[in-house]
């Protein structure tokens, strides 16, 4: 066992270029047994780079990686490698269709396989680590949570002395994310050192001893987190803070007071009417939900992931059928489960997934946010110059901020949040009355979060573009449906779901967090707010 | 968990992300894009060297005419199955719509002696009918594949042998022939030393290279193969577009069967599945960059990929390699070129700048 004092992974000078773009310079780390390091960066920092230099996948351009003091296997020799770290990353590396037992020692089991053994061996490590999952079970039945239990059962049963967990929380409801911590502390005390990276400083406050700060490629900071504060910490991701004047085309996007004043906003006419809304759906159920957006309004809609949040905003966006109940907008009816006439009727669409339903990855960025308006662009016989598509998507790629190598570069080359960019681009194209946005914020960094939540608060207030802006009489309505408490600050109203049905709705601002997170659990106050 | 912390309002400062230079990297990716377009370019050039070294009727005008001739109907259809690509899709059918459609519009057209029905139907409404046959098989695939949302590749497997046997079934094996003048024009007539149905090749391969570059359906078929859900949120029909591309590859199948029919002047009942003329399609095509995974090719591609399978078979032919031995060779080179093409290539990508 290594003593801990000494680094157990220590990575020193690494450099790595893709291009032009250096994605990693002179980063240098080490972490030791039973500690957890967090690290933090926003989207395009380079934490994406330095997974993958410290899982093996990259061989880096110049500097080392260290095990215990040796130097580590040849990159690509993934077996030796994970004898060191073993990393869980944001998407799940899960076989579905095999069991727990078989994705426990996937690509670890001998030649002839003695199932006793695999199913033996990964009750022992369950056993061992407190985990309860059975280890026949097929993983196409587990929860997410389940499965990252399952990830992390993979990286012990290896022997990894150090687990990389990406972004770990960002598919987990509260509950299982504290249960999470309780997991990460466990390993910790029994001398697995842990690489915690995440978007949730909170998270990072409370269970990591250290964190380090990528920001363009370089390390900008190293400390215990004792030390800091949250701002101290937002403020090495962002760095120093630009004279306005210095960047003249970015000025736009220099709107962050988010919160909205309450009382500035008048309301508008119904945009959207709900009623009686239920469905089946494998996201979670919705049971007779009715609701109303003004024009003007932000409503959220938080709650549970399986409590049906989600599920009511693909629904009243088209993107999927629902068992009963009305959809209205501006009193005409919507048909249920027409993306294409839902967005004609007005209805924007943010959606939850943005790799899924949010860009087509090869396409350029000015194709991506202009491909919902392409009728519009397209003269007689539809013909659509590359040159009014570059024209249309500028004013909201250079609103949004969005950083690219040019309006045709591929979306999938962009950074997280960049992409998320990309995909409220395409939805603000189109000028919708009502914007449906599904956890807008999930995996984007802390400065593109307040442009992107900003930006929904802009459509609302009527002050959204330089040419045309947001729909009739001011604003649009949005409807924002997140499970992420910080997104709500824009609300007007708060809608909470419990069981995919409403359980309590919160009409002033500011919105009382503790009360929130209480709502969400089904848990009444006496009031009546 | 600390409760106060993640108010955004409280950030304060509005902090920008850096521009980066992207006038660079901007080029890069263009010659990139280039180079991928031109890469079968050096192949084709090997290929002219060998051909003229072989033998010397291999650089004359003569010569390139016939491969144009022997390669427009191939041309045709390598159109239509690279568009049904690029929506993630797969036709095999299309071999059985290039001999059904021309073998049921000639059966309509040609006299009883001729082994026709005796309907003796006007040769222009046999083309119709032709037209319309490819329309008929394509709607069908598309509702099963789309609608029925059954899988692409056996839906078409079966078609293919339903047609094929439709095809040998009505006409009883025998061979259609006397095929009247205006039916088996564009197969058969040439202007100057040109062939007509290589003209007619050209053109749609510009048109759809135009339409998929410039035109809204155009890039909606780009953006439905590169990501359907993507392009369903963006409001875009997807399944109209992919039931348009599977009609509109079969209506181009069958204008290439009608362009072999004219060219042999006759239909044979085991017309496309004879030659298994669908291996070549899918060579074609794929050799030109056309993803099998839907979303990427170009019409530059396809063309390079129908020109060089032309090429290496004329040259083949000019050679005298032994019957028993061309097609090994043929599909050996098929491979090579392949490789050739990823390598010099890489992964090709759809038509944006």
């Amino acid at each position: 066992m290594t003593p801990s004092g000494q680094a157990l992974v220590e990575v020193a000078g690494i450099e790595k270029r893709f291009g032009t773009t250096r994605a990693l310079r002179g980063v240098s780390l080490s972490i030791k047994a039973g500690q957890c390091l967090g690290l933090v960066g926003r989207n395009g920092a380079g934490k994406s780079t330095l997974v993958s230099v410290l899982s093996g996948l990259y061989e880096p351009d110049a500097g080392t990686v260290l095990f215990g003091g040796e130097p580590a296997p040849r990159s690509g020799n993934i077996t030796r490698w994970h004898e060191w770290i073993a990393t869980v990353f944001q998407h799940s590396m899960i076989v579905p269709d095999l069991s727990v037992a078989e994705n426990v020692f996937l690509g670890a089991m001998s030649p002839v396989v003695s199932w006793r053994e695999v199913r033996d061996r990964t009750r022992d490590i369950m056993r061992e680590w407190g985990f309860d999952i059975p280890a026949q079970t097929l993983c196409r039945n587990l929860s997410v949570e389940q499965l990252q239990v399952v990830e992390i059962a993979r990286a012990l049963a290896r022997g990894s002395k150090c687990v990389l967990l990406d972004e770990p929380t960002a598919a987990l409801e509260r509950e299982a994310a504290r249960r999470l911590f309780e997991r990460v502390r466990q390993l910790t005390a029994g001398g697995v050192a842990v690489l915690y990276i995440s978007h949730h400083l909170e998270e990072v406050f409370e269970i990591c001893q250290d964190v380090a700060v990528l920001r363009d490629g370089e390390l900008v900071l190293a400390a215990p987190t004792a030390d800091l504060t949250r701002d101290g910490l937002v403020a090495a991701m962002v760095g120093d803070v630009q004279e306005p004047s210095a960047e003249p085309n970015t000025v736009t996007a220099n709107t962050v007071t988010v919160r909205r004043q309450a009382s500035a906003v008048a309301r508008g006419d119904v945009v959207l009417e709900v009623s009686g809304l239920s469905s089946d759906s494998s996201r979670g159920r919705l049971a007779g939900v009715s609701l109303r957006v003004h024009a003007g309004e932000v409503v959220g809609v938080t709650g549970l992931l399986s409590a049906g949040v989600a599920t009511i905003g693909r629904v009243v966006a088209g993107a999927e059928e629902h068992a009963d109940g009305e959809i209205r907008m501006r009193g005409r009816l919507v048909p249920p489960g027409q993306r294409d006439v839902a967005q004609r009727a007005g209805i924007g669409y943010i959606p939850e997934d943005r790799h899924a339903e949010g860009f087509v990855p090869h396409l350029g960025v000015a194709e991506n946010a202009t491909m919902t308006i392409t009728k519009q662009l397209a003269g007689r016989l539809g013909v659509l110059s590359p040159a009014r598509r570059v024209a249309a998507a500028a004013p909201f790629t250079s609103r949004l901020s969005l950083v690219s190598s040019g309006p045709g570069q591929p979306v999938g080359e962009l950074s997280g949040g960049n992409q998320q960019k990309v995909t409220v681009a395409r939805t603000l194209a189109h000028e919708p009355s009502l914007i449906v946005a599904i956890t807008p914020t999930r995996g984007v960094d802390v400065a593109s979060k307040e442009l992107l939540l900003s930006s929904l608060a802009d459509v609302a207030r009527g002050s959204a573009g330089q040419d045309g802006g947001a729909g009739q009489d001011g604003g649009a309505g949005v409807l924002l449906c997140s499970d992420e408490l910080s997104d709500l600050d824009i609300c007007d109203r708060i809608i909470v779901l419990v069981h995919g049905e409403v359980f309590t709705e919160f009409t002033e601002p500011p919105f009382d967090r503790d009360e929130l997170i209480v709502a969400t659990e089904g848990i009444s106050q006496e009031a009546d707010k | 968990m600390t409760s106060n912390t993640t108010t955004v309002a409280d950030g304060g400062t509005g902090t920008v992300p850096p521009r980066r230079s992207g006038v660079g990297s901007a080029l890069r990716t263009m010659n990139v894009g280039v180079l991928r377009e031109v890469a079968l370019l050096p192949v084709l050039v090997v290929l002219i060297v060998v051909g003229a070294v072989v033998s010397p009727a291999f650089l004359t005008v003569s010569n390139f005419a016939g491969i144009g001739e022997q390669s427009s109907a191939l041309g045709v259809v390598v159109v239509g199955e690279s568009l049904i690509l690029m929506i993630g899709g797969m036709d095999l059918s299309l071999e059985g719509t290039y001999g059904l459609a021309p073998m049921v519009a000639a059966w309509l057209i040609v006299p009883v002696a001729a082994y026709g029905d005796g309907t003796d139907w006007s040769p222009y409404l046999g083309i119709l009918v032709l037209l319309a046959v490819g329309a008929a098989i394509g709607l069908l695939n598309g509702l099963l594949i789309v609608k029925g949302r059954l899988n692409g590749f056996i839906v078409t497997l079966g078609m293919t042998i339903v047609l094929a046997g439709l095809q040998n079934g009505i006409v009883k094996a025998q061979t259609l022939f006397n095929l009247p003048g205006p039916f088996a024009y564009l197969g058969s007539a040439s202007i100057g030393q040109v062939p007509v149905s290589l003209i007619v090749a050209v053109v749609i391969f510009v048109l759809t290279g135009l339409f998929l570059r410039y035109h809204r359906t155009g890039r909606a078929i780009y953006a439905v193969g590169g990501n359907p859900a993507a392009a369903r949120a963006a409001g875009i029909k997807i399944d109209r577009i992919k039931i348009g591309v599977y009609v509109t590859g079969s209506i181009l199948a069958a204008i290439g069967g009608l362009m072999e029919a004219g060219r042999v002047s006759a239909v044979t009942g085991q017309q496309g599945y004879q030659e298994g003329i669908i291996f070549n399609v899918f060579a074609a095509a794929v050799i030109g960059g056309v993803s099998l995974k839907g979303g990427r090719g170009n019409m530059i591609g396809a063309a390079s990929g129908v020109i060089l399978l032309g090429i290496v078979q004329d040259i083949l032919d000019l050679a005298n390699v032994s019957n028993y031995w061309i097609e090994a060779i043929d599909g050996a080179v098929i491979l090579f070129a392949l490789v050739l093409a990823r390598v010099v290539g890489g992964e090709s990508t759809a038509e944006e700048r």
